[in-house]
């Protein structure tokens, strides 16, 4: 079944991929006989297409498009190439590609969609390059393609006898021209799709070999750092830089505009202080005490009165001038926002099922705003001269950082040449690219190359926070405990976490989903499963309630809804495939022994579809002195296809255990604008001793494509967390994070 | 600024920095060894670990004065190869998510199986609880030591 391919033909004439600043270029050893052995490098490469080269010893460079943040595509998106390819696993280097528009599609780490969005794209690119092969071998040897076959590299005329390897033949394949059409393979003939291998880098990793952005030292290159205003609505008024301008090392000390009023901004310039002071200096430890001998005065911006109008009415505003403080946040969640509230959809009549009802319940569910985080700081490198931008570092859009930097410099596209590192980590903030601007702007006036430097203070203060959120769910229940009608009312600052859409959308008759905004100096961005990643647990937690109330077991409740959605479904527009969220359900259920009645653990149920993917998960925990100890985590996971099955399971695991951590410990507050928290000593994120002791992942196998996993499991498991906790606390708790709702004690950080 | 010799996995180098500088500054600014990593700089993430010594220590809390003429060791200097049995550990339970974290609980595990080599789960736990891992590898962490705790 032959498909119309568009991987394009790549000249080698015009440089290819040759990437000129080869930094992140290094040997791939090989284990042989249980002895390191350094992959022979070829003599000659050849490039069939824009993702790979074959070496003329046969091996295989496979270039990974998307950027790496620990999701691993960069071992998963080459092993659909060479799949298709059918070469052998062992025979393959990966290499990080560049930014490169010409070749590859969305080069994006975002939305859980490398997999999703790559599947049809690196399957052809294998494809076509195998064909092209094939192709090269049948003229020479003067047979038909249809003759020939592969395994793991080797070409193969069976009626003459004759086999060649792609090593030999690649060279007179690259002048066959590239199919227009070309056949995948079926998916039972995978033999590395399916399989676990290793991550690529984690050799490097393990050894500490330069990887990150911040491990970046180049010629000629100077630390730069920032100091930004200490509250959001403050900015820069003066500075006296004299006594920290004769520090050690310090070359200079000058104000920048990262975004002047008339640049032309992309979704992915985000940022609440623009104007920054900047230190540049020698070394990291001299620049970071030059910006502590810094005297700066700050002001409250000119616009904070659109501010003020905004909060007017809540407590204590006359005395702030417009900054924030999350009382006055909590106040505004609860009143003026709802007040505003749109409705987003309504199905038959909710409020006469209100009026009817023989019970309502309502609840409220609230969260607050959360950092990113990253264990690496934000960074980047910029070597910026008259004729060309050199960009490098950890960026998940670097095509829309690459147009950030067009519209700010007023550079040519291809004066701009952006490349990736690997991120210690990513989960949003990389989207926002503020940094990588900074860092060009900065090189552009020192006319040397610079690497941006965020200490953690810097970083867990800048912004671009998960949003503050709340809910209000409300159900009416009939004289038989029906639930007759479903109102969810959602909102936050500065965004809302309604999906109108979703479950129990389509599973009740009369349904009302509503949702309102708040504006705030803060600045806010997508975190891991944005919206998703507080709504599923509030809404799993109600569920929990209403199951209760009408004396069913949660998963069956889940499950009488799901069917009643799948065979009568109410409305057109449900976002979810019930038959698949049942499966998750009861995959579950069944792993966990849900029925036994074995343990004595106190169990919480929760499932949750978002980012294409269906994750069902059970808690099991204790109460230790009044601190959950969590036993296991049970996941079912519909993904479609697994790619790599162990990795799989690290993100399920990872993402169980991020969504409990937030859940259960970390916060930002806020006072006079500024946040309270700025290092990990006052920011607390979850650790070894609170992680689950246990996590079980099972995937559903189904065949269907592959979707995504780097935010699916951290929603739902907040959900499962929380009614485990209503077991063994006998609380229904309504407010992340947890841990201080069920011990007031455990606001104070303690390690 | 003053000269200090430090004793980097082996091998004397000499450096001319500020007394204050911590040592983790001078392993990357300086010596340019970058798997020693920058993660807070207050002793809370642990991706600073390093042997001084032989025990654990966070190199951001360490001034280049206090570490000169001492025997300071890194994930780059644990072995030769990359072959330590953690290391291998690492490798064999593909721990890694991001991996900024890894050669701080690596560096932080070899310290802990070095005092105890078979430690229990618990103790495991309180030990590597000064090892943030922002994408939760806890669970590989702790089966990458225990597998490590039996060949060691």
């Amino acid at each position: 079944m032959g498909r119309r391919s568009f991987i394009k033909n790549v000249s080698l004439a015009g440089g290819g991929l040759l990437i000129g600043f080869n930094w992140l270029a290094c040997k791939r050893a090989a284990e042989e006989n249980g002895e390191e052995v350094a992959m022979q490098m070829p003599d000659e490469w050849f490039e069939l297409n824009g993702y790979l080269k074959i070496g003329d010893n046969g091996i295989v460079t496979i270039y990974s498009p998307n950027p790496e943040i620990g999701q691993n595509v960069k071992t998963a998106m080459p092993m659909i190439v060479a799949e298709e390819l059918d070469v052998d696993w062992n025979n393959v280097i990966v290499e990080q590609a560049p930014l490169n528009l010409d070749v590859f599609t969305r080069q994006l780490a975002g939305g859980s969609q490398s997999i999703r969005q790559g599947w049809e794209p690196l399957r052809m690119a294998g494809a076509t390059a195998k064909q092209m092969l094939l192709s090269a071998a049948a003229k020479e040897w003067e047979v038909p393609v249809s003759e020939l076959s592969v395994d793991k590299g080797i070409i193969s005329h069976k009626a003459s006898d004759r086999s060649i390897g792609y090593g030999e033949i690649a060279k007179a394949a690259t002048k066959i021209e590239v199919p227009d059409e070309i056949e995948l393979k079926d998916n039972s003939d995978f033999k590395i799709i399916g399989t676990s291998q290793k991550n690529v880098d984690a050799k490097k990793i393990v050894t500490g070999k330069p990887l990150y952005g911040l491990d970046i030292y180049e010629d000629d290159m100077l630390i730069a750092m920032i100091v930004q205003p200490p509250a959001f609505g403050m900015e820069f008024k003066s500075m006296d830089a004299a006594k920290a301008k004769e520090m050690p090392g310090i070359k200079d000390i000058f104000t920048i505009d990262t975004y002047p009023e008339d640049m032309e901004r992309e979704w992915s310039d985000v940022a609440a202080f623009s104007k920054l002071v900047v230190v540049v200096g020698e070394s990291t430890w001299q620049v970071m005490q030059a910006k502590k001998a810094l005297n700066v005065e700050w002001d409250l911006k000119p616009d904070l009165t659109h501010q003020v109008q905004i909060l007017e009415k809540s407590p204590g505003m006359e005395d702030t001038g417009g900054l924030e403080n999350s009382d006055m946040h909590t106040a505004l969640m609860s009143d003026a926002g709802p007040a505003k509230s749109e409705v987003v959809r309504k199905d038959g009549d909710p409020e006469s099922a209100f009026s009817n009802a023989a019970r309502v319940i309502e609840r409220s569910y609230s969260c607050p705003f959360l950092a990113h985080n990253c264990m690496e700081p934000m960074n980047f490198y910029a070597n910026v001269t008259d004729e060309k931008a050199d960009l490098l570092g950890p960026i998940q859009t670097p095509e829309f950082a690459e147009k950030s930097i067009n519209k700010r410099l007023g550079f040519e596209l291809d004066m701009i040449d952006v490349q990736m590192t690997r991120m210690g980590g990513g989960f949003g903030r990389r989207l926002y690219g503020n940094f990588l601007v900074e860092a060009a702007v900065i090189s552009q006036k020192m006319k040397r190359p610079i690497k941006l430097v965020y200490t953690r203070e810097d970083d867990m203060t800048n912004g671009v926070y998960r949003p503050a959120y709340r809910v209000t769910y409300r159900a009416a229940l009939d004289a038989n405990n029906n639930i007759t009608a479903f109102h969810v009312n959602a909102g936050g600052i500065t965004e809302s976490p309604l999906f109108a859409n979703r479950f129990p959308a389509g599973a009740i008759d009369n349904y009302l989903a509503e949702s309102w905004t708040i504006d705030s100096s803060i600045s806010t961005g997508a975190f891991r499963a944005p919206r998703s990643n507080f709504i599923a647990g509030a809404e799993q937690s109600f569920l929990d309630e209403l199951a209760e109330e009408v004396g069913k077991d949660p998963i069956q409740f889940r499950l009488d809804m799901l069917k009643r959605a799948k065979n009568n479904p109410v409305g057109e527009e449900n976002d979810y495939d019930p038959a698949r969220y049942a499966g998750v359900l009861e995959l579950v259920r069944d792993k966990a022994g849900w029925n036994n009645g074995n343990s004595t653990s106190s169990k919480g149920v929760a499932a949750y579809y978002c980012h294409n993917s269906y994750v069902a998960q059970i808690l099991e925990m204790d109460l230790k002195d009044n601190v959950p100890v969590i036993d296991r985590v049970t996941c079912a996971v519909d993904c479609g296809i697994v790619v790599n099955p162990d990795a799989a399971k690290n993100m399920v695991e990872g993402g169980t255990i991020d969504g409990i951590g937030h859940a259960l410990y970390s916060e930002l507050s806020f006072k006079d604008g500024g946040v309270q928290q700025n290092n990990f000593d006052s920011y607390r994120l979850i650790r070894h001793r609170e992680a689950p002791k246990k996590i079980d992942v099972h995937f559903v196998e189904n065949g269907i494509d592959p979707t995504g996993l780097g935010e699916p499991p951290f929603p739902p498991v907040q959900g499962a967390l929380a009614n485990a906790l209503y077991k063994a606390t006998g609380k229904r708790i309504y407010k992340q994070p947890f841990l201080p709702e069920i011990n007031a004690e455990s606001r104070e950080l303690k390690t | 600024m003053a000269q200090y010799d430090v004793n980097i996995n082996g091998k004397k180098h000499s450096v001319d920095v500020d007394p204050e500088t911590p040592l983790l500054w001078v392993l990357r600014d300086n010596l340019k060894l970058v798997g020693t990593k920058y993660g807070c700089g207050i002793a809370q993430c642990g991706a600073c670990t390093v042997h001084f010594n032989g025990s654990a220590v966070r190199s951001c809390q360490v001034p280049i004065s206090a570490a000169q003429d001492n025997e300071i060791t890194t994930i780059e200097g644990l072995s030769e190869n990359g072959d330590h049995p953690v290391q291998k550990a690492w490798l064999e339970h593909d721990v890694p998510q991001c991996g900024y974290c890894q050669a701080g609980q690596i560096m932080a595990a070899t310290a802990l199986l070095k005092n105890n080599p078979s430690p229990s789960d618990a103790e495991i736990e309180d030990v590597m609880n000064g090892n943030i891992c922002r994408c939760g590898t806890y669970n590989r962490i702790k089966a990458a030591i225990k597998s490590a705790s039996q060949t060691v």
